[in-house]
């Protein structure tokens, strides 16, 4: 059972940018098994809902069904959330966003949520384009329904009983690239350094923002074999740092000249990719699927942002919604009146 | 042989092949008839096919004003050879046969009961057109030009309507009205015009339908314009006929109704979805924040929305769902119309379920019920399910005009605002503090501190606490229940009507006829017959689920209750045993399942056959002997 934590604030915890500390964006206390990849995916989000100074009730937290859909519960107890139906939160928050676009979307979902049950809805909300960020918290393994290997567990990857995966995993973040999404990136649970920056550029990001995040389920595959395991996962990370600016900000951390890529968001912030000597460049997409292909056959993690299109359109101005949430219109914007229905009647005659 | 004969008073039927451009022929000929002020219901029954199979067009005109069928053929139209023979048998003895007599007809196709018709369609028209597709299209035209002389429709009133109809396009009119002309100058000439079947201006025995200045509509553009009204804003679907038209419609209404003045932007937003169960999440998410969301849909698409209907009821999130009934799954006899969704919808879902219904049987309900579904399904916070079904929302049927009053407040339910939330001390999603098993909600970012809870399906306490305790668990749902009670105070109420005086009466039996929906029209007239026949019946038109307590007294009240619907299990019937308190034996079924509309005739029948193996031995059923 979850409960709300006690409401002490120390004195002298830092403030934003909305003069409120983090415990602002306290959820309730885990109820997910000690150690589970899933709780630093919600303090990554508490935290770079903070550093973003986002005012927490104008969130909205969205959820399918399983371990990973649960976090919402765990970070943003101002925000408004809603733990949908297995697979089906894309089209919750696609309605969601329709209603008010003024509102910031965040979507968690688990690999068993989005790859398999919700594959076509996941797809379909890429294509939308839906002005929100995702988040697939990947075990490669069922949680809540006791460890089955999922769609995402690896080709020979061993689950917890001793059996060998006999397929090929899918590659959300490569699926994603391929459908044509705005914003891909690929994280680890355990990289904080690098999913709090991709998270707040995510939600910087006008459009649909994936972040497939490995997120080890401890108590059914972080056995050795299992390619999703934390061992596993640190030995074979390729992580290309970053660093997200609001604003145009200085730039925080010093890198090696030479090294450092820029790219800026459509509301003016800025990412700051650091790579040390690779050139990759976040706006070809073509060049994103090969490097995330290239790295799967090398056994390595390829993480950071993949790809990222500044001058994404998401869904509400394609199309071409007024500017007033259409949760906000009164009858006066939406109810035509007698006079026009007589005309409408005289038509029927 | 007698000829059959009456004023405004007959059934003509079309029969062609589809895609054969006959649809605006046979609806030009029926609006005619509309125009002329004399009551007519024309019905589409189609196949799930788009060029080359069997079509027909049945077009009934009455006097009296009974839109529902009727049953049987006076007048047949034929213009396919593929399903000529059993046309001809479809006709009453006495009646008339239309055809393209190109081609002679066959002899065992002529019946001696039967007046013939040959109009050389397909000579005329390769005579006096050249261009390939008119040649083919402005057959059915002629035809209709013929009917206008042997039944005696107004020839100005078809000329006024072409007009209409290809306004702007000249040469389509010269040569429509072209194509009428020659085929009623043939039938002046040829045949001995009017019949004895014929059109009168003014024959009606049904003034009240005249004045009260008539609209011709169907069901589905009536509930897209009630969509419009009650203030949707979102809509999410996938297609499927017959409810696609539901859809279109509320597209083209607010593609003019619905555009912001200074901008050009919309209003509103439309997404086809990838399938049911998108559609219906968008519905729920787009509710769940604050707008008014509906979708559209018929069985198929009921069955995959369910799981979301189950989560709906649960979280409170309302939903408004459009059903437009078909018969079964698949494709084929699902473009025919059935009254079959109604214990799918009505506990719809897993886990302890009942939705709110509404059973619309007018255009006209259509448009007022899917005004009234928005504010009980926001009032209610839970789904509503407009149960209509293809007869309704696909065809044309004379309405009462819709009508508006300006004063209408959208009814937006328990929902705190900021302020309202400032002055609130203690709020719970799920306390009950009316007592009336409504509790108040908030939407996302409405307010910086207080309001925001957590929406999930059945695991939580009142204050929206994630709770898996049965004690928890079992005070939601018998809140819900309560809630479910509520809304018999919220619906709109049954319809009854008296039984028609009888003169001599030949049961001393209390007579009842319960139905809904399409089945009304021709429940009426059934009703009408029967009392001619010496049989009193009064009648009950259930409009909503859960049902109003008058229904229970109405069947407590009759020893025989007849219910009348149009699906093979008496769904409606087992709704109602389950529901109330009342002896099953009361309830006979009264069915039609084929996929074509339930005739008076046939609902007259079994009711005559139940009450003649009946009246004389049985024993009027008393709750306590049965
Ligand atoms: C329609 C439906 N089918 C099955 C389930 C059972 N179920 C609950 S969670 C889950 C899998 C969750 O896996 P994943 O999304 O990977 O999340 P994890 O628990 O691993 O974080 C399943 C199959 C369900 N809730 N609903
Ligand atoms: S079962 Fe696995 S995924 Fe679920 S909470 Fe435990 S560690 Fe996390």
């Amino acid at each position: 059972m979850s409960y709300i934590k006690p409401k002490f604030r120390h004195p002298s915890l830092p403030k934003n940018a909305l003069g409120v500390t983090i415990a602002d964006y306290d959820g309730a206390i885990s109820t997910l098994c000690a150690g589970c990849g899933h709780d630093s995916i919600s303090a990554a989000i508490r935290s770079a809902c903070f550093l973003s100074s986002i005012p927490p009730h104008r969130i909205a937290k969205l959820s399918g069904i399983g371990c990973s859909s649960k976090m919402p519960t765990y970070f943003l107890g101002k925000s408004h959330g809603f733990n949908s139906v297995h697979g089906r939160m894309p089209s919750v928050a696609t309605g969601a966003s329709l209603a008010n676009r003024e509102l910031t979307y965040i979507g968690i979902s688990g690999d068993g949520d989005t790859a398999s049950i919700g594959m076509g809805q996941f797809i379909h909300l890429i294509r939308r384009n839906v002005n929100m960020t995702y988040i697939v918290a990947n075990n490669g393994c069922y949680g809540l329904t006791k460890g089955q290997d999922s769609a995402t567990a690896d080709l020979g990857s061993i689950s917890k009983n001793g059996g060998t995966n006999p397929f090929d995993g899918i590659d959300l973040a490569s699926l994603a690239l391929l459908q044509g999404a705005s914003f891909v990136a690929r994280s680890f649970s355990g990289d904080k350094e690098q999913l709090e920056p991709l998270i707040r550029a995510a939600m910087a990001h006008n459009g649909f923002a994936f972040i497939d995040v490995v997120s080890p389920c401890v108590t059914f595959n972080n056995q050795a074999g299992s390619t999703k395991s934390y061992a596993h996962t640190r030995e074979h990370l390729d992580a290309m740092p970053l660093d997200y600016v609001p604003l145009r900000d200085e730039i925080r951390t010093q890198y090696e000249p030479g090294t450092i890529q820029s790219v800026t968001l459509h509301d003016g912030s800025v990412i700051h990719l650091h790579k040390a000597g690779a050139d990759y460049r976040t706006d070809d997409r073509n060049a994103a699927i090969a490097a995330a292909r290239a790295a799967h056959d090398e056994g390595r993690i390829l993480t950071g942002l993949l790809f990222l299109d500044p001058n994404s359109q998401d869904l509400n101005q394609n199309l071409k919604l007024a500017s007033k949430p259409l949760n906000a219109l009164g009858k006066d914007e939406l109810c035509p009146g007698s006079k026009v229905l007589s005309s409408i009647n005289e038509g029927l005659r | 042989m007698k000829q059959i004969s009456g004023i405004n008073d007959f059934v003509v039927k079309f029969a062609n092949v589809n895609g054969s451009g006959s649809a605006s022929a046979n609806h030009l000929f029926a609006k005619a008839i509309f125009r002329m002020g004399i009551p007519v219901s024309p019905r589409n029954i189609f196949p799930s096919n788009i060029q080359g199979l069997p079509t027909w067009y049945e077009v009934r005109v009455s006097s009296k004003g009974y839109l529902g069928r009727r049953g049987g053929v006076d007048l047949m139209v034929s213009v396919n050879p593929q399903s000529m023979e059993k046309d001809i048998a479809d006709i009453e003895p006495g009646g008339y046969f239309v055809y393209d007599s190109t081609k002679p007809l066959e002899s065992h196709l002529r019946h001696d009961d039967i007046t013939y018709f040959g109009i050389p369609m397909t000579e005329i028209c390769m005579r006096e057109f050249k261009n390939p597709r008119l040649q083919q299209l402005l057959k059915n035209v002629v035809y209709v030009g013929a009917l206008a002389a042997l039944l005696k429709i107004d020839f100005t009133i078809l000329k006024d309507l072409l007009n209409d109809q290809f306004k702007g396009k000249e040469k389509l009119i010269s040569s429509n009205a072209h194509a009428l002309d020659l085929g009623y100058q043939f039938a002046l000439e040829t045949f001995n015009c009017p019949l004895a079947i014929r059109l009168q201006k003014g024959g009606n025995d049904a003034p009240h339908i005249l004045e009260s200045k008539h609209i011709l509509m169907n069901g589905n553009t009536a509930a897209a314009l009630g969509a419009i009204y009650g203030g949707a804003t979102v809509a999410a679907w996938y297609p499927i006929t017959p409810s696609t038209s539901v859809v279109d419609a509320f597209a083209q209404y607010a593609e003019r109704l619905r555009i912001d003045a200074g901008t050009g932007k919309k209003n509103f937003a439309i997404v086809q979805a990838e399938d049911e169960l998108a559609a219906i999440g968008m519905v729920v998410g787009a509710s769940w924040n604050g707008a008014r969301a509906f979708t559209a849909t018929s069985g198929p698409g009921l069955s995959l929305m369910s799981e979301f209907l189950g989560l709906a009821y649960f979280a409170e999130v309302p939903v408004v769902l459009i059903d437009v009934q078909r018969s079964g799954p698949s494709t084929g006899m699902p473009t025919r119309s059935q009254q079959s969704d109604i214990l799918a919808a009505a506990y719809a879902s897993h886990g302890d379920t009942k939705q709110v219904l509404l059973f619309p049987a007018t255009p006209r309900e259509c448009f007022d019920m899917t005004v009234q579904a928005f504010d009980l399904a926001e009032r209610l916070q839970t789904p509503v399910i407009i149960m209509s079904d293809l007869d309704l929302g696909m065809n044309d049927w004379m309405s009462p005009p819709l009508e508006w009053d300006d004063d209408y407040q959208m009814d937006r339910g328990k929902v705190l605002d900021a302020e309202a939330l400032d002055k609130t001390e203690k709020w719970g999603r799920y306390l009950d503090v009316d007592g009336d098993g409504i509790c108040y909600r908030t939407l996302p970012g409405a307010h910086p501190d207080k309001g925001a809870f957590f929406t999930r399906g059945s695991s939580k306490n009142e204050m929206a606490v994630y709770s898996e305790s049965g004690d928890d668990y079992v005070q939601n749902v018998d809140r819900l229940l309560r809630k479910f009670e509520t809304a018999k105070s919220h619906v709109p109420t049954p319809k009854t009507h008296p039984p028609i005086a009888v003169k001599a009466p030949k049961t001393t039996l209390k007579l009842g006829a319960l139905f809904f929906g399409t089945s009304a029209s021709p429940a009426y007239e059934a009703v009408e017959m029967l009392a001619e026949e010496g049989y009193p019946i009064d009648t009950i038109r259930i409009r909503a689920f859960p049902f109003h307590e008058s229904l229970d007294q109405f069947i407590h009240d009759h020893d025989l209750v007849f219910v009348i619907e149009q699906n093979r299990d008496g769904q409606m019937r087992r709704l109602v045993i389950n529901e109330c308190e009342i002896p099953p034996g009361k309830l006979i079924p009264v069915l039609n399942y084929s996929g074509t509309p339930i005739t008076a005739r046939k609902i007259a029948r079994k009711i005559r056959e139940t009450l003649s193996t009946k009246s004389a031995d049985v024993v009027p059923l008393h709750p306590e002997t049965a």
